[in-house]
């Protein structure tokens, strides 16, 4: 009996669920427990890691430099993820409302930029806003401006670059909540008297929160991490936590710094995605 | 009695579609009235119209004498029920209720005093803090009722209201909404395919095929009368003979089909016409020996016991079905037994046929 119980429920189990499950622990757990481990431990002289016990990464990072960093990052995701869904949303609810063949197109588009390497993404946003690009070009030709302005390399860029970046993860999560909204419930709320914008505010908005608050979760955790994009824009003249830690285990060579300012980021990204379980669990049962 | 919402000449198509075709239309103030039909017929669409979710092609709608063909569903001043209820999710019972006059920016006391009176109207005293998904489909209902009335509509438009209930609860809803109806004196649109729905509830019955109202009456003359062979088909089970008009003598009409002879009651037919001649279940009789008028004679294929009646199928030459039923303890003829098939020629019903 016993054995038949293992062949019926526990070898099926751990053939499905089992891979994955070793994948995830070899190539994702452990890294991380690794990275925890060395964040507490020293740095040698020569960039190696010395396994002696030690807060001085952590207390680095309190130091007003890093802190900074910190901050202008925290910032700075915040504004993106903010203009991704102030710009997402309106977008998403278009989409949404077109019919089916047009909505599928439309989508394709959003996902373009996925297919497109990322270095050459980045790479024509430099051409375009050099000193001699079509934009200085353009400003100058048509009066606005009399010398170039260096947009290249400035938090500006940056910025521009995120959006660009970051926007179909925006996109993709609020389009499929306003789509599976049902129409019976707006067509009520006109019914009851409710004007177009009535509706959205009362009706739509509300029921779509879920879609937005995935698209925060989306859009928000990579910009505090991301790298290729502050790096190549900002021409590592503009500091951000992912250039940081991207330099600590590169050039500069202080694994527990860099592990720490990552724990950081992986704390960051705990607590929101505890809220948004906490949210997820509460409005998915309404909104069905 | 005047006509509270008139349909003329209405029309509907979704692109090359045709969903409704010349409808027309009037409904009068205070009756409950139903469209029926089978799904595709265009009762819905008629409905959707009435409210103003969609816009008709052609045609003129008029809402207590007000066309209202361009204005928009917020501006009617009709109320819906939805098929599914369509509760907003997020609000709670009270929300829910609330919600027309909270968009009318009512006062706060009068709102609540109406809502109360509507959780006292549906009985759901108790359940005014409960989020939609916390009640039952019975309840669903009530509250989506309740939200309609609360703007008191002239006309309350129901989609199919009872169609997600098991048979008990939708027995038991349609006598609470017939009751709701006449107590309240408010104008009913209700859609619904199934026709024993309608006849229990409405004043009125409009029966809907392909777009067009085949025929338009009480319950009892849809049921006694039917005009068409597709209103007697569609309403209550029914024995359909198509058949040529041999003879008519002093309003009796002799009728030849391929299954045999038979009479029929009925005007306006002349020799040599096609006809339908159409018989309930219950109005058949049987015999032994054979009737004047009729020359029907088939094979009793099986008796099915029902409870208070029999169902008998028979096997007439032509190998057409037909089904009767009679109480039981009434006289029966075993399976494989031969009989005569009869029916007061009065109880049948003679159908003009198209073409």
């Amino acid at each position: 009996m016993k054995k038949n119980k293992f062949k019926q429920n526990t070898l099926p189990a751990l053939a499905m669920a089992g891979p994955v499950s070793l994948w995830m622990i070899l190539f994702v757990t452990l890294p991380m427990l690794y990275i925890i481990y060395i964040s507490f431990m020293s740095r040698g002289i020569f960039g190696d890691v010395v396994y002696e016990f030690s807060l001085d990464s952590y207390k680095t990072l309190l130091d007003s430099t890093y802190f900074k960093v910190i901050v202008k990052s925290m910032k700075a995701a915040f504004i993106t993820t903010l203009l991704c869904i102030l710009i997402g949303y309106p977008f998403a609810y278009y989409i949404a409302k077109q019919p089916k063949e047009v909505a599928s197109k439309l989508i394709m588009l959003v996902m373009i930029p996925f297919w497109t390497n990322s270095l050459m993404r980045l790479n024509s946003w430099l051409l375009l806003f050099q000193t001699s690009g079509p934009v200085n070009n353009f400003l100058q030709n048509a009066g606005f401006i009399d010398s170039p302005i260096s947009f290249v390399y400035t938090d500006g860029l940056v910025m521009i670059g995120m959006i660009t970046n970051m926007l179909p993860f925006a996109v993709l999560p609020m389009y499929s909540s306003i789509e599976k909204l049902s129409k019976s419930l707006l067509e009520a709320s006109a019914d009851l008297g409710a004007s177009r914008s009535t509706t959205f505010f009362n009706i739509t908005l509300p029921l779509t929160f879920p879609g937005i608050f995935s698209s925060i979760i989306l859009v928000f955790i990579p910009s505090l991490g991301i790298y290729t994009v502050t790096d190549m824009l900002g021409g590592g003249k503009v500091l951000y936590i992912g250039n940081i830690i991207k330099n600590q285990f590169g050039a500069i060579r202080n694994w527990p710094l860099g592990a720490a300012l990552s724990v950081l980021l992986i704390v960051i990204t705990g607590l929101l995605i505890f809220i948004y379980t906490r949210f997820a669990k509460i409005e998915d049962m309404e909104v069905v | 009695m005047s006509a509270i919402v008139s349909l003329i000449n209405v029309e509907k198509s979704f692109g090359k579609n045709k969903v409704v075709k010349s409808m027309n239309i009037e409904v009068k103030e205070g009756e409950f009235l139903t469209l029926l039909g089978p799904s595709g017929c265009g009762k819905t669409t008629t409905l959707r119209m009435i409210a103003g979710f969609e816009d008709a092609t052609s045609g003129i709608i008029k809402v207590q004498g007000v066309r209202v063909e361009d204005k928009e569903p917020f501006e009617r001043d009709v109320n819906t029920v939805f098929q599914n209820y369509a509760l907003f999710p997020h609000m709670t019972v009270f929300d829910n209720i609330a919600y027309g006059l909270k968009i009318k920016k009512r006062p706060k006391d009068e709102i609540k005093k109406r809502v109360n009176e509507m959780l006292d109207l549906v009985q759901l005293k108790g359940y005014e803090n409960r989020k939609p998904d916390a009640l039952s489909g019975g309840q669903k209902q009530r509250v989506a009722i309740a939200r309609a009335l609360i703007n008191n509509p002239k006309v309350l438009l129901l989609d199919e209201p009872l169609g997600a209930l098991d048979l008990k609860l939708r027995k038991q809803m349609q006598v609470e909404l017939k009751r709701l109806q006449k107590k309240l004196g408010i104008t009913f649109v209700y859609v619904t395919h199934d026709q024993e729905e309608a006849l229990t509830m409405s004043d009125r019955i409009a029966v809907m095929n392909e777009g067009v109202i085949e025929q338009l009456g009480t319950p009892r003359e849809i049921y006694d009368r039917p005009l068409t062979k597709f209103v007697a088909g569609f309403i209550g089970e029914s024995n359909i003979f198509d058949g040529k008009v041999i003879s008519v003598n002093d309003g009796i009409i002799y009728v030849e089909t391929s299954a045999g002879t038979m009479k029929v009651k009925g005007n306006g037919f002349e020799a040599g016409e096609d006809i339908h001649v159409s018989i309930r279940p219950e109005h058949i009789k049987v015999s032994a020996d054979s009737v004047e008028g009729f020359n029907l004679r088939g094979k009793i294929k099986d008796n099915i016991y029902m409870g208070t009646f029999v169902k008998t199928s028979v096997d007439l030459k032509d190998k057409t079905e037909i089904k009767y039923s009679r109480i039981e303890k009434e006289e029966e003829f075993t399976e494989g037994n031969f009989v005569n098939i009869y029916w007061n020629p009065e109880r049948a019903v003679a159908i003009k046929s198209k073409s």
